[in-house]
């Protein structure tokens, strides 16, 4: 017996000594780097709480790498990608983006959540790396020149989330349940409350709860009812939304759910009982149920490669990728440049074109990263998605 | 305002029925095996896990699911101890022993991610029953409520019983008060503390679904946060007190629902730990940690 534990733990050691050489091995980066190739790394969650952002990103970023480099690449070279999970988790995502650089990222299709992407777009601007992610919405995600985003930052989430609420005369007395702990949650909370108040509706309640106390949600509820709230506005993610639906249910409550961008996904949630989400609205730049051509093209190709109906990050992600090859052409970036020099090009070349994507039409960016687009509201009827606007 | 304090009342009930029956199998094996088993959270999770499978997939009736978890967690809150926990029980610092139940919850953990997926699951009402209505439909104690406070007393009831008066609860009793002089007269320590791992673990089983009845999400991080929060639960009634993790938890739960009610949405976990500080600060052996001579 004590043998074999000196022999188990001899052959630890030797395992971890090979891996440690391994480290050192791999100096990687610039020299390992293919001259003829465009290399461009993704950061998101595809494990942990949001993984089906990550996991959607992951793959519409695939999906329009391949077809890219079928179609002959940009400006005539192939595209590599590699994609490191962050677990939604800031100190894991720095790691990645380090992980990625080892490998020779040149540009960077990320991060996915708003919270890590603060810490990454440090790093970035650091070593003056473009940044372009698909889905992080707080402002202080793409805070610096070199980094840009596709999705709609949170203010203008909460603003357009009110003006459509108001336009449309959809309720007078709203309540918010937000993640006081969540930069997103409570980004998109303070800018609609603005708005809200501005245009004469009346905050009833407005309730929070943190990352460390999400599954009892029995008081905001019983607030939000007892103040008389006709519509209650989640600027939340589906995991959660889909437990203060099950628990207004229980309370006898039922007003007009009202969500943004993250409520997409909440009926792909496996055993959600979709009815609870009957006549849920949010406001979404995507929907797979788009007539659309293109919207249409792009979900019957993601559908065959990956198995699963594409949500709205999974389109965003994609148009990352279009998005970037007409700045790389319009720029003439070509991949001997150094990482610095390429962030230079593009940060003029971003704010020169315009594109027409799944998430979007005549989609044109400022300078500082935010991008110009109308949104659609989404309502759940029947169990499906249908477009309202 | 009265109506709305009596819901909030009841909601705490609800919570805290749910942390009490975590808490209990947090002292049990704390009052016997002295030791804090950081992964008691994680098994309530595999447990859920179990439950979800058996009635989902293959089709069993809700109590042959819960059944089948317990038998599950059983099994592997055995393998835990015999693997991970008994090998360093003798180790020099007891520290040893809580980081490899850390670890042994990361496990749990990452191994749940590989095989169930990170994506939220959801759970299905294991129990039908819809609970009582009162003041015309006003206050709704749900089912769930009233079985998971039904199940925390029998539980609470038979534990105490087996403790006291069987034999093996005799030599559990023993075993925590001096793990020697019980090896010395002739008790097996390894056997007994492996069957306090054993009850620990099947009432981890019970816990996950009863969690998960209540608050119907399941993820590979669903046991973590209750697991952390029973344990704050059975310190505040006094850890290694059976009926102490009871009161414990459902005081805790009352006081996070009024807290967040009355004081603040967003400091209702401050709240909270600021009242088990005063509360330890006042009787540092929790609730009833002082009362009962002998824990367990």
């Amino acid at each position: 017996m004590k043998m074999l534990k000196k022999a188990a733990s001899v052959a630890l050691a030797a395992a971890l000594a090979l891996s440690l050489a391994a480290c050192g091995g791999d100096n990687g980066g610039a020299d390992s780097r293919d001259p003829d190739k465009f290399y461009i790394g993704g950061i998101g969650p595809t494990t942990g709480d949001n993984a089906i952002y990550g996991t959607a990103v992951k793959n519409g970023i695939q999906l329009a790498v391949d077809e890219i480099n079928e179609a002959g690449g940009i400006n005539g070279y192939q595209i590599e990608y590699s994609f490191e999970d962050d677990q939604g988790d800031a100190e894991k995502s720095v790691n990645a983006y380090n992980t990625l650089k080892d490998w020779g990222m040149q540009m960077l299709v990320g991060t996915v959540t708003s919270a890590p992407c603060v810490a990454v777009v440090e790093e970035t601007h650091a070593d003056n790396m473009f940044q372009f992610t698909p889905s992080a919405t707080s402002v202080d995600s793409i805070q610096y020149e070199n980094a840009f985003r596709m999705c709609f930052s949170d203010p203008a989430q909460g603003v357009a989330s009110a003006d459509y609420i108001a336009e449309n005369g959809i309720a007078k007395k709203i309540a918010v349940i937000y993640n006081s702990s969540d930069p997103y949650s409570s980004g998109i909370r303070q800018t609609f409350e603005e708005e809200a108040k501005s245009l004469g509706l009346e905050i009833a309640a407005s309730e929070a709860f943190t990352a460390d106390s999400k599954t009892d949600f029995s008081v905001q509820i019983q607030k939000a009812k007892d103040a008389g709230a006709e519509l209650v506005f989640l600027p939340i993610y589906y995991q959660e939304a889909s437990l203060i639906l099950a628990q207004a249910d229980t309370a006898g409550f039922d007003p007009i759910w009202f969500g943004v961008d993250g409520m997409d996904g909440i009926l792909s949630l496996d055993g959600f009982d979709a009815s609870l989400a009957e006549g849920l609205m949010f406001l979404t730049p995507f929907t797979a149920d788009s007539e659309d051509e293109k919207t249409q093209t792009f979900v019957a190709d993601f559908e065959e490669a990956f198995g699963d109906t594409p949500i709205q990050f999974a389109a965003d992600a994609y148009d990352c990728l279009y998005v970037m090859k007409e700045a790389m052409e319009k720029a003439d970036v070509t991949p001997d440049m150094s990482i610095s020099d390429i962030c230079d090009a593009l940060k003029t070349s971003m704010t020169e074109i315009t594109i027409d994507g799944l998430t979007g039409t005549q989609i044109s960016w400022t300078a500082d990263g935010e991008p110009s687009k109308e949104p659609i509201v989404v309502q759940v009827e029947g169990g499906k998605y249908t477009v309202l606007k | 305002m009265g109506m709305s304090f009596i819901s909030y009342l009841i909601n705490g009930l609800s919570l805290g029925s749910v942390y009490a029956i975590i808490a209990l199998g947090y002292t049990m094996v704390y009052g016997i095996a002295k030791m804090l088993n950081f992964a008691h959270g994680d098994v309530i999770m595999i447990g859920a896990y179990t439950a979800l499978i058996a009635i989902t997939q293959s089709g069993l009736p809700p109590v042959a699911g819960v059944l089948a978890a317990v038998v599950v967690c059983t099994a592997l809150g055995v393998v835990i101890e015999g693997v991970a926990y008994r090998p360093l029980r003798n180790a020099s610092s007891s520290l040893a022993v809580l980081i490899t139940a850390i670890g042994v919850s990361y496990l749990l953990q990452n191994i749940a991610l590989l095989v169930f997926g990170p994506n939220a699951q959801t759970f299905p009402s294991v129990i039908k029953w819809d609970g009582v209505s009162l003041a015309d439909g006003k206050l709704n104690i749900s089912g769930v409520t009233i079985v998971t406070i039904g199940a925390c007393i029998l539980i609470m009831i038979l534990l105490m019983t087996f403790v006291q008066k069987s034999k093996q609860g005799q030599a559990m009793r023993a075993v925590s008060e001096d793990r020697g002089a019980a090896q010395l007269m002739g008790i097996n320590v390894n056997g007994t503390i492996a069957l306090t791992f054993a009850i620990g673990s099947a009432l981890a089983a019970i816990a996950g679904v009863l969690l998960c009845s209540a608050y119907p999400t399941l993820t590979p991080y669903t046991g973590a946060m209750p697991g952390i929060k029973a344990f704050v639960a059975a310190v505040f009634g006094g850890i290694g007190s059976i009926p102490g993790a009871f009161i414990g938890g459902l005081l805790l739960g009352i006081i996070e629902i009024l807290g967040r009610a009355y004081i603040s949405s967003q400091m209702a976990d401050a709240i909270v730990f600021a009242v088990l500080i005063v509360v330890l600060l006042v009787k540092p052996a929790g609730l009833l940690g002082k009362k009962i001579q002998e824990k367990v």
